[in-house]
Formats: structure tokens, C-alpha cells, sequence
């Protein structure tokens, strides 16, 4: 249990996607600009993520593993599927990206249309497959992964909420003309992770 | 006033529309601006009430305030100076080499600070704001007394321009000016802004046998992470390491009424929590300053070092719960840092949850991070990006009220 909760306030705060790994930056970016949408994409992000990882766990631990495929009888004892990860994890991606699509619609039409593009492009997102790819290099149990990917998935909330809140006050800023939009909004994630540096280090 | 008046008028012609140096109105904007603006008084008749308070003056409160942590550093960066040293002096030649590290310090700041200022004010043609200077005076506060003038002038420029000036100026930034451009030199020049070389001014002189002049965090942090005995209880080994690491000085440096009066290692300005406290009162007193903002900082940090110290895991967290407040620099950090208007929480819940939060993150960095003894640098930073957001959900939590009272009323 005690380690479930670390690494859940871990993977939030220390091995934040956004301020530690740099990953899924292009929809964080991007869909930042008001408090409700960043909302609506992290819950999504966070949902995808919370099913993916576990999913793609029990794919690696039967499947992909060298000497996984044990189960099937004795000639498969050394049978490695190791080169297929990246196509079977993304696959998986997307297939529950579809499932999370048809669920947005059916009970958010405003949302899946302030989503936009972006949804769909939740199975691109680099954070998701980062944290399926981060899950197969760490020995964790199917509840440290589905736990990492959640945790992951709302470090990922948190930061986009908070890049949104501020971009909405930045509505009220004078920032020089060549640094509109995006230009400001990197130099603003740059010190967002300065910080987020507190929690670099942290011993738990 | 008179004299300056009228030199101000005589060269006025010359930045008016047409004249020789039209383009550096701002810059004389800004020098007019500061010696005779507001000059509107209250009229004799009539019952106008008009408060001349304006930014310049918020501004000019905040730095009164900071005069007692000021004054305190100065006479401290001496004292610190005898005590390494070894060797007795009275309080006036105390205060002098406290001047004497301080000031340059100081005037690098501003002239950096206020330069880039005024460049932009004349590049952008609006009039140059008066933001600049209480980060100007917070700067050199939080900076150890041997800091590399190249350093402050770096740390500043690049704060300045990067967490100010991208953002508008004063009154848009995000992140605090003063915190940013301290830990922009934390990050790259660690050698002289941590450690236990750093926090006294020795100038040619030699040390005393035996003389470690870390800062009380540093030593707690560095004495807690050497004492790592399973099973054995940690209350009161933080006192403990404290009281061993002081024998150089050949006094009890590190108890709790010398850290609250702040005669002991650390930046120039942060380390008297009483000095920092008649700064509150000046700021609460004067309105500048958020006391929900104040109070529940101090309550935060306060709460947590009890709630760390009910736990006590390790040595740090073995501290008594006053200690977190007045060791290091907690309570500068969440009188003049925190309080800042511009990048604080703005609603009135917003601000009780902001400085909470500022306090409780504080304590965890200590006690949790050993790669930073002190938090308070990080947990300000760290709540002004979250800022926004609480405002956000705070406003949002009001219209869902009033929203939900309407609807009340309309179908009753």
C-alpha cells in the first residue's frame, strides 16, 4: 500500500510528464487556453492513461515478454515478441482513444467539440506511450502500473489546468507582438517548470 | 523641491513632442514622475476625501518596510564577519563592513534592474513603472553576502527580462521577479549561492580553527541525512545536530531565540524573523500587504512542521515546530515575497489557500528534499503558477452559488 501512494504523489509530482520527461507537450500547448477544455482533455488524458498502462501490461506480461507466451504449451516456452511493443502498445492506444471518442460524444458534445482534433490525437500524445514504454523498463506489479498510470495521467491534469489558468489571465497581459501565442507560452511552461524543480530530488 | 523643479522644467522642452531627445520621454517621465507625482492635495473646501496613495507610493511602503531586515543585514553581515574571524569589534565598525559588502550589491541591482527598465519603457514608448523598485531592494536581501557582483547583475538581467518584461512590465508578470532571479542562480551557479563557504564575508582574513559557516538548514539537512538509524526515535536529533555544529563560534549560535533574532549565517536580509515581523506589521498596517496571506502562511508552515514533527521520520523532521518558523528564510519569503500583489492568489479565499499551501509546501521541501535545505524559495515559485487557477476555481465556485440561489428564487 505504502508503496502504491508513492508511487502515485511520484509519478504526479517528481516524474511530472509535462515539467520532468517533456512529454505530450504539442496537445498541452495547444489546447491551454481556457481553464474548462485543458479540464476536459486532462480528465480524458488521465482516463486513457489509467486504462492503457494496466492494459498494456498484461500485453506485455503474456504476450510481449521474452518467454511470455509460456501459457500456450512448451513450444512457445522461447518464443520473444519483443519487436512488436511499439505497434501492439500504440494499438491498444488507440483502440481505447476510440472507446474514450464515443463516450465524449455520446455524454459531452460541447466538450468533443471544444476538443476538437486533440482528441483523437490523445493516441499520438507521446506522454501515453512514454508512460506504457516507462511501465515495461520498471518492475512493477499490475497495481503499480495501473496506479503509475493514473498518477502520470493526473500529474499531466495538473499541469495543463495550471498553464490554462494562467493563459487566461495572460489575457490581460502586454505581451510584445513577435511573442503572442505560442512564443510566450513556452517561455511561460519554461518557468512553470522552474517550479516544479521543488520536487526534483525529493525522497519519499 | 524648488531647485529640482526647475531644472526639470528647463529640460523638458527638449523630450517634449519635436524636441532634441523626443524618444527618452519615458526616462523623463519617469524622473518627474518620482519626485512630484501625485502632487494633488485635498482641497481646503469640500468634502472630497482623496487618497494620493499610487503604485509609486505601495511601492516606496514596501521598501520602508524592508529597512529593518536592511539595517539588520548589514550589522549582521559584520557580526558574521567577527565571529568567523575571531575577533571583537563594537557595533558601528560591525555595521560598516556590513555597508561596505552590501551596498555595491545593492546599487548593481538597481542600475541593472532599472536599466533594463527604461530600455524597454523607451523601446515600447510607454512611461517606465515603478515595479522595479522593490524587486530592486528583495534582490540583493535574498543573496548570500559573497555573492559575485557579476552574478547579481546576470541573475537580474535575466529575471527581468524573462520573467517581467516578455510578460508587459510590472503588474503582468507571473512568476515573482525577486524569487526567479534567486533561483536562476541556484540552478546555475550552486557553488555560490549553497554550501558553508558562502554565507559569511571573511574578505583577506582567515577563518577560525574549526569554522563552518553553514546555515542552520544546512546543517539540520546535512546532519539528517548522516543520521539514518532504523528504529530509534528522531525526536529532538534536529536540536541535537544544531547544537553540535556551533562550536567554532564559541557560543549557542543556533538556538531558537538567536535564529528569531537572526544572528546567524544566512542572506543578507532573511535571517531575523523579528525584523521580518515589523516588517508585516508595516505592510499590514499600511494595507500593502495581504495579512490572509501572511497569517495563513505562517499557520501552514506552522501546522505541517507539527504534523512532520508528530511523524518524525528523520532528523529534520524531528525538529520542534517553531524551529521551521524561524530558521532560515520563511518568514522574509512569506512577508515580502508571498504578499506580492501581482503574482499572489487575487480573491479573498484564494489568498487564505495560497499562503497555506506556500506554508505547507515549504516544510515538505525541507524535510522531504534533501537536495534543498531550504523551501521557501521553490514553494513561492511553485504557488504562483498555481495562482491563477485557485482565483479561477475560487470565481467559479461563486457563480455556481449565486448561479444555484437564483434558481432558488425563480422556481419558489
Amino acid at each position: 500500500m505504502e508503496s502504491l501512494i508513492n508511487i502515485f504523489v511520484k509519478s504526479i509530482f517528481i516524474d511530472n510528464m509535462i515539467f520532468a520527461t517533456f512529454l505530450g507537450m504539442c496537445s498541452y500547448l495547444a489546447v491551454s487556453k481556457n481553464v474548462k477544455t485543458a479540464m476536459g482533455l486532462g480528465i480524458a488524458v488521465v482516463f486513457v492513461l489509467g486504462v492503457t498502462v494496466p492494459l498494456n501490461f498484461l500485453v506485455n506480461e503474456y504476450f510481449l515478454k521474452p518467454g511470455s507466451l509460456a501459457w500456450l504449451g512448451k513450444d512457445f516456452e522461447k518464443v520473444d515478441l519483443n519487436f512488436l511493443q511499439f505497434i501492439v502498445f500504440i494499438s491498444v492506444i488507440a483502440a481505447v482513444v476510440q472507446l474514450t471518442e464515443m463516450v465524449v460524444e455520446k455524454f459531452s458534445p460541447a466538450l468533443y467539440g471544444a476538443l476538437g482534433i486533440f482528441l483523437p490525437l490523445i493516441a499520438v500524445n507521446c506522454s501515453i506511450l512514454g508512460a506504457a514504454l516507462f511501465m515495461v523498463g520498471r518492475p512493477y506489479t499490475l497495481a503499480e502500473a495501473t496506479v503509475y498510470g493514473l498518477g502520470s495521467g493526473v500529474g499531466w491534469l495538473l499541469a495543463i489546468v495550471a498553464l490554462a489558468g494562467i493563459r487566461e489571465k495572460l489575457k490581460y497581459s502586454n505581451v510584445p507582438g513577435p511573442l503572442k501565442g505560442l512564443g510566450i507560452t513556452f517561455i511561460l511552461v519554461g518557468l512553470m517548470s522552474l517550479g516544479f524543480l521543488s520536487f526534483m530530488g525529493f525522497k519519499l | 523641491m524648488k531647485f529640482l523643479r526647475n531644472i526639470l522644467d528647463k529640460v523638458k522642452p527638449n523630450f517634449e513632442k519635436g524636441g532634441k531627445y523626443e524618444k527618452l520621454h519615458p526616462a523623463y517621465d519617469a524622473f518627474e514622475t518620482f519626485a512630484f507625482v501625485p502632487n494633488h492635495t485635498t482641497p481646503a473646501k469640500g468634502s472630497q476625501i482623496r487618497d494620493g496613495v499610487d503604485l509609486k507610493r505601495m511601492m516606496v511602503t514596501v521598501i520602508i518596510a524592508m529597512l529593518p531586515c536592511l539595517l539588520f543585514g548589514m550589522w549582521n553581515v559584520g557580526y558574521q564577519h567577527h565571529l568567523a574571524t575571531g575577533k571583537a569589534a563594537d557595533m558601528m565598525s560591525q555595521l560598516l563592513i556590513g555597508a561596505w559588502v552590501i551596498i555595491p550589491v545593492v546599487i548593481v541591482s538597481y542600475s541593472v534592474g532599472l536599466g533594463i527598465e527604461f530600455y524597454f519603457a523607451i523601446r515600447k514608448g510607454h512611461s517606465v513603472n515603478e515595479g522595479y523598485l522593490v524587486s530592486g531592494m528583495l534582490i540583493p536581501l535574498i543573496l548570500p553576502p559573497t555573492i559575485p557582483l557579476w552574478q547579481v547583475a546576470l541573475c537580474t538581467a535575466l529575471a527581468v527580462v524573462v520573467a517581467k518584461e516578455v510578460f508587459g512590465g510590472t503588474g503582468m508578470n507571473i512568476l515573482n521577479v525577486a524569487m526567479t532571479a534567486r533561483a536562476i542562480l541556484y540552478f546555475a551557479y550552486p557553488v555560490s549561492m549553497a554550501g558553508s563557504s558562502v554565507w559569511a564575508y571573511l574578505g583577506n582574513e582567515k577563518a577560525v580553527e574549526g569554522y563552518s559557516g553553514a546555515t542552520a538548514l544546512g546543517i539540520v539537512a546535512e546532519g539528517s541525512a548522516n543520521l539514518t538509524k532504523a528504529g530509534e526515535s528522531f525526536q529532538g536529533q534536529g536540536v541535537a545536530i544544531l547544537a553540535k555544529a556551533d562550536d567554532w563560534s564559541k557560543t549557542t549560535l543556533f538556538s531558537d531565540w538567536n535564529m528569531f533574532m537572526g544572528w546567524i549565517p544566512g542572506s543578507i536580509g532573511e535571517t531575523s524573523t523579528l525584523m521580518c515581523l515589523i516588517g508585516a506589521v508595516i505592510l499590514v498596517a499600511t494595507g500593502v500587504g495581504s495579512w490572509k496571506i501572511i497569517v495563513s502562511a505562517f499557520a501552514g508552515t506552522y501546522l505541517m512542521a507539527l504534523l512532520m514533527n508528530g511523524l518524525a521520520m528523520n532528523a529534520f523532521m524531528g525538529l520542534p515546530a517553531h524551529y521551521h518558523i524561524v530558521m532560515g528564510g520563511v518568514a522574509f519569503g512569506i512577508v515580502f515575497m508571498a504578499t506580492d500583489p501581482v503574482t499572489a492568489a487575487h480573491t479573498e479565499t484564494g489568498k487564505w489557500i495560497y499562503g497555506f499551501l506556500i506554508g505547507v509546501l515549504t516544510v515538505l521541501i525541507r524535510v522531504f528534499n534533501p537536495a534543498y535545505p531550504e523551501g521557501i524559495m521553490l514553494a513561492v515559485l511553485l504557488m504562483n503558477v498555481f495562482a491563477p487557477l485557485i482565483d479561477f476555481y475560487v470565481i467559479d465556485a461563486n457563480k455556481q452559488r449565486r448561479k444555484n440561489r437564483s434558481k432558488k428564487y425563480v422556481t419558489a
